[in-house]
């Protein structure tokens, strides 16, 4: 379980968190959403050491984030940002098998190498395992350091917004292969997502932002109502019912 | 296929780097002439040692400075290391002219140490939108202390030492001028046993958080590998150009960037174009001689500028 204890967050005297309290127990995907500057890239970064926390404190299955080794963090938490720009000439089969950096620390065993493998194979990267990643579309990319977050083999996973630069074909094949992911083998992942959609799909729970504060917390049919989505977003969207599932019809 | 050439491309170097020179030197007279065999001893081969761990440790330096600021235009010649080398070992033979050569390589190391941390503090800074703000900003660093340097040997009166260390030749490299150069290669060693670190540092600051690597650490001990390199070039033979430039970015066109498996080529690529170009120097207008810096200068600006226009095929 991660909790999140009283975080708050400012930079230069804005403030981007405020206040925070949050558990996110173990297994499942949480997505996180809400309006652009809400705080959900914050959160995550904090969450995952990216940067010092000012106040309250993070618990990552009972270690404290900051205090805890971080070679200790990077065996339980993978993060994915969403400027993962990765400017080094790396085929994409080095890039996923420097995932397994935290448990070998450079000298990658049989195992190491089933995982790539596994990994290679879960994304559908095999035919493009030789290429060097600046010669991949944006796309092609973006799958290749999911691949790379999954192969850290972390209990959890932190994507901030994995979908972007993802046609709909494999922006619906991440959010299902992370669905598949988190059942079958008990991980759980924390995604902030744009498409609110999305998250209305395949997300177990969904945590809304606004301002750097939780304004709704809970499934998908509990948060996705009209009136959370107009306090979050700032305007009124139709929601439809649709197998079980909400779909908001934000583009209206 | 282009690894065999390379290899083969050495190898020749180094017998031809042993047998040209003013001296007359022969494979027969090596065997029957005491004489010839102590300018072998003496000045051939420490010469090409010299030229072979330089070259090889300048490109490695470069490699690894161009991963801790993640920019492929930046190496230590021109962006204030071996500027600040200059300066370290000008300050030493001023304020205690009888320091050992060890010394003043230590002091110019610490110097070189305090100049690159500048640069790089600065370089983080930089708007990473603009790649081509960092390496403007090292030539105008390197350029400032340089010219510091030169004003302190100017009004010193040691403007023909600084030309020394500016200006990279391997003619005085004879026996008991060089060993310090095998310090090179210890850092080489380093480097390459640290490949992976510096290759997952290459990957950006997030990157290596998540992936649990200490970055502060490993940035400091690659600066520091980079600043010793520097350090024990400059001292011993001069700042050389463009080498820990343009062979790290060739050899990553094809190898790519993984460290580990890359270094070692580099070192190899850049061992054999010092040495061509010190052989070259030697024989253009023979017997005189033209320091391998110019010679560099020429055959690394033809190279980097062949970078530049193919970029295009790996785009």
């Amino acid at each position: 379980m991660i909790r999140i204890e009283n975080v708050s967050l400012s930079h230069r005297d804005m403030p981007i968190l405020h206040d925070i309290t949050l558990s996110l127990e173990k297994g499942g995907i949480t997505a996180l959403v809400g309006p652009n500057g809400a705080g959900k890239s914050s959160l995550l970064s904090l969450i995952a050491r990216l940067q010092p926390l000012q106040t309250g404190r993070i618990l990552v299955d009972g270690l404290p984030v900051g205090s805890t080794p971080s070679r200790l963090l990077a065996q339980r938490l993978a993060i994915l940002r969403q400027d993962g720009a990765v400017a080094s000439r790396l085929t994409v089969r080095e890039l996923i098998g420097f995932g397994r950096f935290p448990h070998h620390q450079g000298r990658a065993g049989a195992a190491d190498i089933a995982l790539v493998e596994a990994a290679l194979e879960q994304f559908e990267l095999q035919a493009l395992a030789e290429r060097f990643i600046d010669t991949l579309s944006g796309g092609q990319r973006q799958r290749a350091l999911v691949a790379m977050t999954f192969c850290q083999g972390t209990d959890y996973m932190l994507l901030d917004e994995p979908l972007n630069n993802l046609d709909m074909f494999h922006a619906r094949q991440l959010m299902r292969s992370l669905r598949s992911i988190v059942d079958e083998r008990q991980r759980t992942a924390i995604v902030v997502l744009h498409d609110i959609n999305q998250a209305a799909a395949h997300a177990d729970r969904i945590v809304a932002l606004r301002d750097g504060k939780v304004i709704a917390d809970g499934t998908p049919n509990e948060v996705l109502t009209e009136d959370n989505l107009e306090l979050v977003f700032g305007y009124r969207m139709q929601i439809m019912q649709i197998a079980g599932r909400p779909l908001v019809l934000q583009h209206l | 296929m282009v690894k065999l050439a390379a290899c083969a491309a050495f190898v020749m170097l180094v017998i031809l780097s042993i047998f040209i020179g003013a001296g007359e030197f022969s494979p027969w007279q090596a065997i029957h002439d005491p004489a010839a065999l102590q300018l072998f001893f003496a000045s051939r081969l420490p010469r090409t040692i010299a030229a072979a761990l330089t070259g090889a440790a300048l490109s490695i330096a470069g490699l690894i400075m161009q991963a801790l600021v993640r920019n492929r235009f930046v190496e230590p010649s021109t962006a204030g290391t071996a500027q600040s080398a200059a300066l370290g070992i000008l300050i030493m033979t001023l304020v205690f002219p009888a320091a050992s050569l060890a010394m003043k390589t230590l002091f110019a190391s610490i110097l070189a140490l305090l100049g690159t941390s500048i640069f790089m503090m600065t370089a983080h800074r930089l708007p990473p939108a603009q790649p081509y703000l960092v390496p403007l900003f090292g030539l105008v660093y390197g350029g400032v202390i340089g010219a510091v340097v030169t004003f302190i040997g100017w009004q010193t009166e040691l403007l023909q030492f600084i030309d020394i260390w500016t200006n990279g030749e391997f003619s005085g490299v004879v026996r008991g001028r060089y060993e310090l150069l095998w310090g090179t290669a210890l850092m080489a060693a380093i480097a390459w046993w640290i490949a992976d670190r510096l290759t997952v540092l290459s990957l950006g600051r997030d990157v290596s958080i998540g992936l649990g690597l200490s970055y502060q650490r490993t940035l400091q001990l690659g600066l520091v590998i980079v600043s010793v390199i520097s350090a024990l070039t400059v001292v011993i033979v001069g700042i050389i150009p463009f080498v820990g430039l343009v062979v790290p970015n060739l050899v990553s066109r094809m190898l790519g960037d993984n460290l580990r498996g890359t270094i070692p080529w580099v070192g190899l690529s850049g061992a054999t174009l010092v040495l061509g170009c010190d052989v070259l120097g030697r024989l253009l207008r023979y017997p005189y001689e033209i320091p391998v810096a110019t010679v560099m200068g020429v055959v690394g600006a033809i190279l980097f500028l062949r970078l530049m226009f193919t970029r295009a095929t790996h785009a």
